[in-house]
């Protein structure tokens, strides 16, 4: 076919002996939207950094526009009109936006020195800024920027590259949700004029509402080359799986015990932060919290673990008032905090599993905190809680979190919270980011916690999880409560209304 | 993509140059070899160095720059440094002495003035450690100017406390007998000093990987941000390891006073190098989250047999500095390319 942009055929690529890819083949056609689907760990990550230049591939070729390729690195995919979006953004957050953009490649000034020509700059940036429906001031320093709209400064530099072909990988896990409606029309605006895109997510809906064909990736393989119109999320599912899963929650009894309250908060405030929060969180519950990014709900959470001071208001736990401005104080109560910054805050990546699973717990395990930690029983303790959760490594005590899957790293985090026997669990965005079998495990850890009577706080920017999850939801914006749903009212509709009120 | 597959790699087999080069760069051994390999090199025109003498004179070398390189070595990790470590010395031990010494000391001819001194000197490093570490963590200035600043502020309070104390200004000598067998005297043959090495050295060792607070100081080094998450006191543990580095440097205060019989306001001014340089040589990372006492002491040994050889071999002193400085930049350069490896792998 004439119009196939990129076309990969027989990629094979090893690590260190283990076949990570077997004879990858697809095409991405002109103008089309290419879904790029798998579990971590499938091979989607290599398959595009071979094609963005990042690794090397040991055999295959890659063609562009009909001619075979060799990028030997990301500066030669980026020549050849290959851009590559990560998921964690490039961007010098100190420079301002038009320096984001041209900064290999800046407009200079005619004549022997090389000096930036700023009027150029200034033109060219407010020209790709146009391209993308950003309206920013092109001076404006990126760290000023919400993350939505650094994404679309990404965009921009792609554009002013004359990329031909675009890859996002995972490009809405930090974006609220007007931001991810954007970024879609920007994708399909770009469709319409002819550019191509692979996209790498684990939302499947948004999959099937952007991409015209998808490719699935399971073990290094393609398990499936079709157009969009031809699947289904629970075909694609169990695609992914190599199983189907019929029911993406797992099934729970309801366990509240409404007349009692685990985690109780009155009024609680912050001034620019939240406003006036209140509500009582009952052993056995599952309570969500949705609302968009900024809407004070990460915020709350660390408030409510000691991580952030709050001005007014109350918070108690067991009847128990919790002082303020401690996480251990927070601990010592029986409160467990998962935090959305998994590899920032949620871990030690250097560390080992053992020694991240029992870092919260250690001083249980010992008299004072310069008393002898019994090695064989730590570990033991640790190997235990990890087969609990599923932690699926080499060992537990030389493997390094950081050669983890997501899925599994969550679960190293889910697992060094739990030895701390909770009575209140605060998760926060407990599935992002990793595959679907992992957060199948996840949600039946949930399901367990609560059956134990613990409570559980969860906050999610899926809403679909939370209708899944939850018993009650509470949707926040602009840090106040904007109303509680409780399981019969959750309705995907009237939870979005409350979170776009303003 | 890649990094799962990393847990599923497997050594063994053949190992190309480079995995072996890798290995060596990244064993615990590597510094020590590298002694071996120097006294080996030095032997042939020096061959005095392998002898009773010289080797006892390495050895007790090796013991005060061993004491403060682990307290020194607990700050590295968690990814603080101290450069006041040898100002501590300083004025600890100038203070100590003006108790004790026969010239007008505060408690001279008292038989408990000995204690009094070992108690005051400790108690000095106890608080500028306080000091330091409570910059550091409470006020969150950076340790790097914390420790510059209180470095030449303890330095210039040693010299004016000497000058207080003594017509001449340069030293507070006329130390007891008591106090001064502290830097070569012993028991059964083996010197109080060694003994305070080893203790010291195996209680570091137990502190690190057997204790709450070992492991607390391993997960403030490498990420501090989860540890606090983790309810982990990030701040008490920082100012605790700028208090045992104050402990440390006040012991090896000790030793090298006792040995020099005289406080004197400018000790230690030469050996902070050493003291950094043999840490990181051992394997004790800039970065935060990794050292090892073995390693330090391997440190400690090899940048103390070099100085000794080159000294033997009649080089200059300046000489001796310029082949110690690149001895430590090239530690340094180790210390990169193991990060690196670590991040890759």
């Amino acid at each position: 076919m004439s119009d196939v942009l990129l076309s990969v055929r027989n990629l094979n690529k090893g690590f260190f002996g283990v076949q990570v890819l077997k004879d990858v083949s697809f095409d991405v056609q002109k103008g089309h939207v290419l879904g790029l689907l798998g579990e971590n760990g499938s091979g989607k990550s290599t398959t595009m950094n071979l094609v963005g230049g990042i690794l090397q591939r040991d055999s295959g070729t890659i063609e562009l526009a009909g001619a075979g390729i060799a990028p030997q690195n990301a500066r030669d995919a980026q020549a050849l009109g290959i851009a590559f979006i990560h998921q964690e953004l490039s961007l010098f957050q100190n420079l301002s936006v038009e320096e984001n953009i041209f900064l290999d490649h800046f407009p200079l000034r005619a004549g022997p020195l090389p000096l930036i020509d700023r009027r150029a700059l200034r033109r060219k940036a407010t020209e790709a800024l146009a391209l993308v429906g950003l309206e920013t001031a092109p001076s404006t320093p990126v760290s000023r920027l919400p993350q939505g709209e650094r994404q679309l400064v990404e965009i921009a530099k792609a554009l002013t590259r004359e990329a031909k072909l675009i890859i996002f990988d995972e490009p809405t896990t930090s974006l609220t949700a007007p931001e991810s409606k954007r970024l879609f029309e920007i994708i399909e605006r770009l469709r319409s004029q002819g550019m191509s895109i692979i996209y790498i997510s684990h939302i499947l809906g948004d999959v099937m509402r952007l991409c015209d064909d998808i490719v699935v990736l399971r073990d290094g393989q393609v398990i499936a080359t079709e157009p969009v119109a031809q699947t289904s999320i629970e075909r694609i599912v169990s695609q992914m799986v190599g199983r189907s899963i019929d029911n993406l929650f797992p099934e729970r009894d309801k366990h509240c015990d409404a007349s009692r309250s685990a985690l109780s908060l009155r009024g609680v405030s912050q001034p620019g932060i939240v406003r006036d929060i209140s509500f009582d969180l009952h052993p056995g519950e599952v309570l969500g919290i949705s609302g968009l990014m900024g809407s004070g709900r990460s915020e709350l959470a660390r408030i409510i673990f000691g991580l952030d001071p709050y001005a007014a208001g109350e918070i108690s736990v067991n009847g128990r008032r919790l002082r303020a401005g401690s996480p251990r104080t927070a601990m010592d109560a029986g409160i467990a905090f998962l935090t959305e910054d998994r590899r920032g805050e949620g871990l030690v990546m250097e560390a080992s599993i053992a020694e991240n699973i029992l870092l919260p717990s250690l001083p249980k395990q010992a008299s004072g905190f310069m008393s002898y930690l019994k090695p064989a029983h730590v570990t033991a303790l640790a190997r235990e809680m990890s087969e609990k959760v599923h932690v699926r490594a080499a060992s537990i005590d030389r493997t390094a979190v950081r050669a983890l899957s997501g899925g599994n790293q969550q679960k190293v985090v889910i697992g060094k919270w739990l030895l701390t026997a909770p009575q209140v669990f605060i998760l926060d965005e407990p599935t992002r980011g990793i595959d679907v079998g992992a957060k199948y495990e996840v949600y039946k850890i949930i399901n367990q916690l609560v059956a134990n009577g613990a409570a559980v706080l969860m906050i999610s920017s899926e809403i679909e999880e939370l209708i899944g999850m939850a018993d009650r939801i509470m949707v926040m914006s602009r840090g106040e409560p904007r109303g509680f749903f409780d399981r019969e009212n959750f309705d995907r509709e009237a939870l979005m209304r409350a979170a776009l009120w303003d | 993509m890649s990094n799962s597959t990393a847990d599923t790699r497997v050594g063994g087999g053949g190992l190309r140059p480079l995995q072996i080069l890798q290995r060596a760069i990244s064993s615990g051994y590597l510094v020590f070899a590298l002694t071996i390999l120097y006294v080996l090199a030095v032997w042939p025109f020096v061959p005095e160095i392998l002898s009773r003498t010289n080797l006892v004179a390495i050895l007790l070398q090796v013991i005060p720059l061993f004491i403060a390189a682990m307290g020194l070595m607990l700050v590295l990790m968690v990814a603080q440094i101290d450069l006041s470590a040898t100002s501590i010395m300083a004025l600890s031990c100038v203070v100590g002495a003006s108790i004790i010494t026969a010239q007008g000391g505060y408690m001279a001819g008292s038989p408990m003035a000995t204690i009094v001194a070992i108690v005051v000197i400790l108690a000095i490093g106890i608080a500028f450690g306080l000091l330091n570490g409570f910059c550091t963590a409470y006020m969150e200035m950076p340790s790097f100017l914390v420790t510059l600043t209180t470095m030449m502020f303890f330095s210039g309070a040693a010299i004016w406390y000497t000058a207080l104390h003594t017509a001449s200004g340069s030293s507070i000598g006329s130390l007891p007998g008591s106090f001064v067998q502290l830097g070569y005297g012993g028991i059964f043959g083996i010197p109080y000093a060694g003994i305070a090495a080893v203790l010291i050295g195996l209680g570091t060792h137990f502190l690190l990987t057997g204790t709450v607070f070992g492991r607390w100081i391993v997960a403030v080094g490498f990420n501090p941000r989860a540890a606090l998450v983790s309810g982990i006191p990030v701040r008490r543990v920082i100012v605790w390891t700028f208090v045992i580095s104050g402990i440390c440097s006040a012991i090896a205060g000790i030793i090298y006073t006792a040995r020099l019989e005289a406080g004197m306001p400018i000790l230690g001014q030469r050996i902070l190098l050493d003291i950094i340089g043999a840490t990181v040589i051992g394997g004790v990372s800039l970065f935060g989250g990794t050292g090892r006492v073995l390693g330090v002491f391997f440190g400690v040994l090899f940048l103390s047999v070099v100085d000794n050889g080159l000294q033997l071999m009649g080089l200059s002193l300046s000489s001796v500095f310029a082949i110690k400085g690149s001895v430590i930049l090239f530690a340094a350069l180790l210390d990169v390319l193991r990060h690196k490896m670590v991040a890759r792998s």
